[in-house]
């Protein structure tokens, strides 16, 4: 088995290539394969997987990459993420991608669907639209619908048909995938300081760029690597992130909660990941409708999906108190109105349920973490102190 | 800055304001009259059939638009931000908790009642959603029907989604009006409202199209929002609204007859020196000073995304009464920021053409990303399609606190220069080759 140091120098590597190249040498492998970009928050990869392609996560450049024409395509009141995005759709990051989809979360990344259709990036461009009603006659059907178009979209690009037998492998794939991720973050909430919420983000991250297949073995690697003890238990409070879903904070932002006394036990950075709770039914004759089950009746929450019926305040509370974390660090991006608007509401949630909570915002390319690093410090020692 | 002496009005203006305090009026006295209060939004508004089960629909970006023209809405965002809010979100959304918190008194000084029902008629715009998610625990009990509108992804609505609309409009949307309202779901009634709709749809194309004149007699942008008002609104499928737009027509071809230029706040414009295509939405809190830099300049918009956010009729739309919900469901989808990007460029393109424009020129929104995400890559297709001057202000829709009127008039001084220049340099090659 590789050295934990080893795996995790490899997702780093993985996690923050702009260029993908892993993912574009896998492509290179075979002629009939397809790279399909998607942005935050979920897609189901596995309609891709079981289409010959690969589904490449696209997060944004983070702190990873100088913008400079992306800013001439946005102004200053728009989030960060779509500048980034551009920026390496412009120069030649994205060149290999068939196609990109862009899940509906808000009306920057809807809009950006429009900007890739008039640059005239990838073979398609689909902005993938989710049921905002989840009766399976009304919503449901319209959710099919949305996946028959992309598996069109896929069809055209590389002429390979999505069988029952394929998708149902895939769905196996990434139940497995999606089981791995969750055990490890049941070892973390055990032991946090195993595995770093740094280091946990890297080894997510890594995934959306390589096969799940791959992936489910780093996963398994990692999980055989902190069942044995690792690090030192320090005296630091138990937290959840809430809000950085879409735009993902630099690591430094992550490394500086983490440092100021916090172990992130629970966060919604790469939700998409972990967007169905449990496993999809991989049995059926009719993989897509359990897909769209799935959606329908297994999403964590977001701010992404209407919410009325199903709060995701109370959700928030009911994971805070399963990882039994001491508060939420709400930390959402700039101009996120997705996040930003949700937040009042989330913070009277915990207040009511007695749940601490701070609250600050961020840019991909944030630069300076003292204020923040001195916030989630306080916040720690207040908890220690007084709670 | 701006006199604050009163305003010009056209005759049409008085009329409308009279019908939108009839409505504030009706609304403050529902509990005397027992009728029901359906809260909604402008585009995909689903009027015809609020108003078939004789429930009253209240719009909150409405509210906050009015509350910014009577400088109301900065103390209320500050009310907002103060519950946790950030600076950063859609104005229009704090303004309307921030009123609502302190005692939702409506922009006539009426107590504005409680809604029975939150309509999210959710097009076009993301922020809605979350608009009514906050609104559903600040009035608890309130039931919520959702009508997702799926976007115009691929430049086009398709019988499947028109399907899934009408699905959720007869399983959820109708159900939830008919056990508010006690009352049954009127088919006949509805179809009626439609064909009324429909004539005050023909007349509304009239009147802005009416814009393609040289000289144009409207403002298709700052007056053309007084314009959309009934059509957008409440009245929408009313014999009023009919009445309203017939008039209106009237004084408008008349104005075309004579020759005459657009009614502003000042007066009538006399000499119309530049014709300008304008994307997204105004300004509020200084609605007259903004567009006074326009007037003083000889600036008349000939035409609008704006006026265009409830509905784009001229692209051909009409509520048809014989397939009522169906027709309901294109009205939906067909709103402006429903349209894809594509979309939008080729009708502002065909604007630009079509209204013989000197320029192009957006005003961008801080806090409306459903515009304003997009908008300098719209600019430049405009600019290598059209080949006219481009020109890019931006503002707020009602936080006073990003209306910098000196910036903003330098940088439109400098761009009415340039289309200035420009018409002097066309005409010496136009003489050249003559």
């Amino acid at each position: 088995m590789k050295q934990l140091d080893d795996i995790l120098n490899y997702c780093n590597e993985l996690a923050f290539d702009l260029n993908f190249t892993k993912a574009k040498e896998w492509k290179a492998d075979a002629k009939d394969r397809m790279l399909v970009g998607y942005l935050p928050i979920y897609f189901p990869r596995e309609i891709t997987y079981a289409a010959n392609g690969l589904a490449v996560g696209i997060m944004g450049a983070g702190d990873h990459k100088q913008i400079i024409k992306g800013d001439a395509y946005y102004q200053s009141y728009i989030c960060h993420l779509p500048r980034g995005i551009i920026e390496m759709a412009l120069d030649s990051s994205l060149a290999e991608f068939d196609g990109f989809i862009f899940p509906a979360i808000c009306d920057c990344v809807r809009n950006l669907s429009g900007m890739f259709k008039l640059a005239d990036k990838g073979k398609f461009q689909r902005y993938f639209d989710y049921p905002q009603n989840f009766d399976k006659l009304i919503g449901g059907v319209f959710y099919r619908q949305e996946l028959e178009k992309f598996m069109d979209d896929a069809y055209k690009v590389n002429g390979v048909k999505v069988t029952t037998d394929k998708l149902n492998h895939a769905i196996t794939l990434y139940n497995t995938n999606r089981k791995l991720i969750e055990d490890i973050y049941n070892i973390r909430q055990e032991f946090p300081w195993r595995l770093s919420a740094v280091e946990t983000y890297k080894v997510l991250r890594a995934g959306l760029v390589i096969p799940v297949e791959k992936h489910n073995e780093i996963l398994e690697d990692v999980i055989d690597l902190i069942s044995d003890e690792r690090g030192e238990p320090m005296d630091n409070i138990r937290v959840v992130i809430s809000g950085s879903f879409c735009e993902q904070p630099p690591i430094g932002l992550i490394k500086s909660i983490e440092m100021a006394g916090c172990y992130i036990v629970d966060d919604d950075l790469m939700l998409g990941s972990r967007w169905i709770q449990g496993n999809v039914d991989d049995t059926t004759n009719d993989p897509i409708g359990a897909l769209v089950n799935a959606f329908l009746t297994k999403s964590t929450f977001s701010s992404a999906v209407y919410d009325v019926g199903n709060p995701k305040g109370k959700r928030l509370v009911k994971l805070v108190k399963k990882r039994k974390a001491d508060g939420v660090i709400f930390s959402a991006a700039s101009f996120c109105d997705p996040a930003l608007l949700d937040r009042p509401e989330l913070m009277k949630d915990c207040d009511k349920a007695g749940i601490p909570h701070i609250n600050f915002q961020f840019h991909e390319n944030t630069g300076q973490f003292k204020v923040i690093k001195e916030q989630a410090g306080t916040f720690s020692d207040s908890i220690k102190l007084w709670a | 800055m701006s006199n604050p002496k009163e305003a010009v009005k056209e005759k049409s203006m008085v009329i409308q304001k009279e019908m939108t305090a009839k409505l504030f009026k009706e609304l403050s006295n529902t509990k005397e009259t027992g009728k029901k209060v359906v809260y909604t939004f402008v585009p995909g508004n689903l009027t015809e059939l609020i108003l078939s089960f004789d429930m009253l629909p209240v719009y909150p970006e409405i509210n906050a638009l009015q509350s910014g023209m009577r400088k109301q809405s900065g103390n209320y965002i500050k009310e907002a931000e103060k519950l946790g809010f950030s600076e950063d979100v859609c104005t229009y959304v704090k303004c309307d908790i921030g009123m609502m918190v302190n005692g939702n008194v409506g922009p006539t000084g009426e107590k504005l009642p409680n809604p029975d029902l939150l309509l999210l008629s959710y097009t076009g715009c993301f922020t809605f959603m979350k608009w009514f998610e906050n609104l559903e625990r600040l009035y608890p009990g309130v039931p919520v029907a959702m009508l997702h509108t799926p976007y115009q992804e691929d430049g086009k609505m398709t019988p499947d989604q028109i399907s899934y609309m009408v699905k959720q409009m007869k399983e959820d949307v109708i159900p939830k009006m008919e056990k508010v309202s006690g009352k049954k779901y009127d088919e006949k009634r509805l179809s009626k409202m439609l064909e009324n709709s429909a004539k005050a749809e023909d007349l509304l194309v009239n009147i802005l199209e009416s814009a393609k004149n040289v000289p144009s007699p409207i403002d298709a942008y700052f007056a053309g929002v007084y314009y959309i008002g009934p059509i957008f609104t409440a009245f929408r499928g009313t014999q009023e609204a009919v009445d309203y737009y017939t008039m209106l027509n009237e004084e408008v071809q008349q104005r075309v007859g004579l020759g005459l230029g657009p009614i502003t706040p000042e007066g009538e414009l006399k000499e119309e020196k530049f014709r300008l295509v304008v994307e997204g939405p105004p300004n509020w809190t200084n609605f007259r000073e903004f567009w006074k830099i326009f007037y003083d300049m000889g600036a008349v918009i000939v035409a609008s995304s704006y006026t265009k956010v409830g509905g784009v009729y001229d692209l051909g739309f009409r509520h048809d009464p014989k397939e009522p919900l169906e027709s309901l469901a294109k009205y939906c989808m067909g709103c402006y920021t429903n349209m894809n990007l594509p979309q939008r460029v080729k009708l502002l393109e065909n604007y630009v053409k079509d209204y013989k424009a000197d320029g192009f020129l957006i005003n961008s929104i801080k806090s409306c990303n459903s515009f304003s995400a997009g908008q300098l890559m719209i600019m430049r297709e405009i600019e290598q399609r059209s080949s006219v001057p481009v020109g890019f202000v931006e503002s707020d829709l009602v936080d006073p606190r990003y209306f910098s009127y000196a910036n903003i008039k330098n940088r439109l001084e400098s761009y009415f220069q340039m289309l200035e220049q420009r018409k002097i340099i066309m005409k010496q090659e136009e003489e050249i080759v003559n």
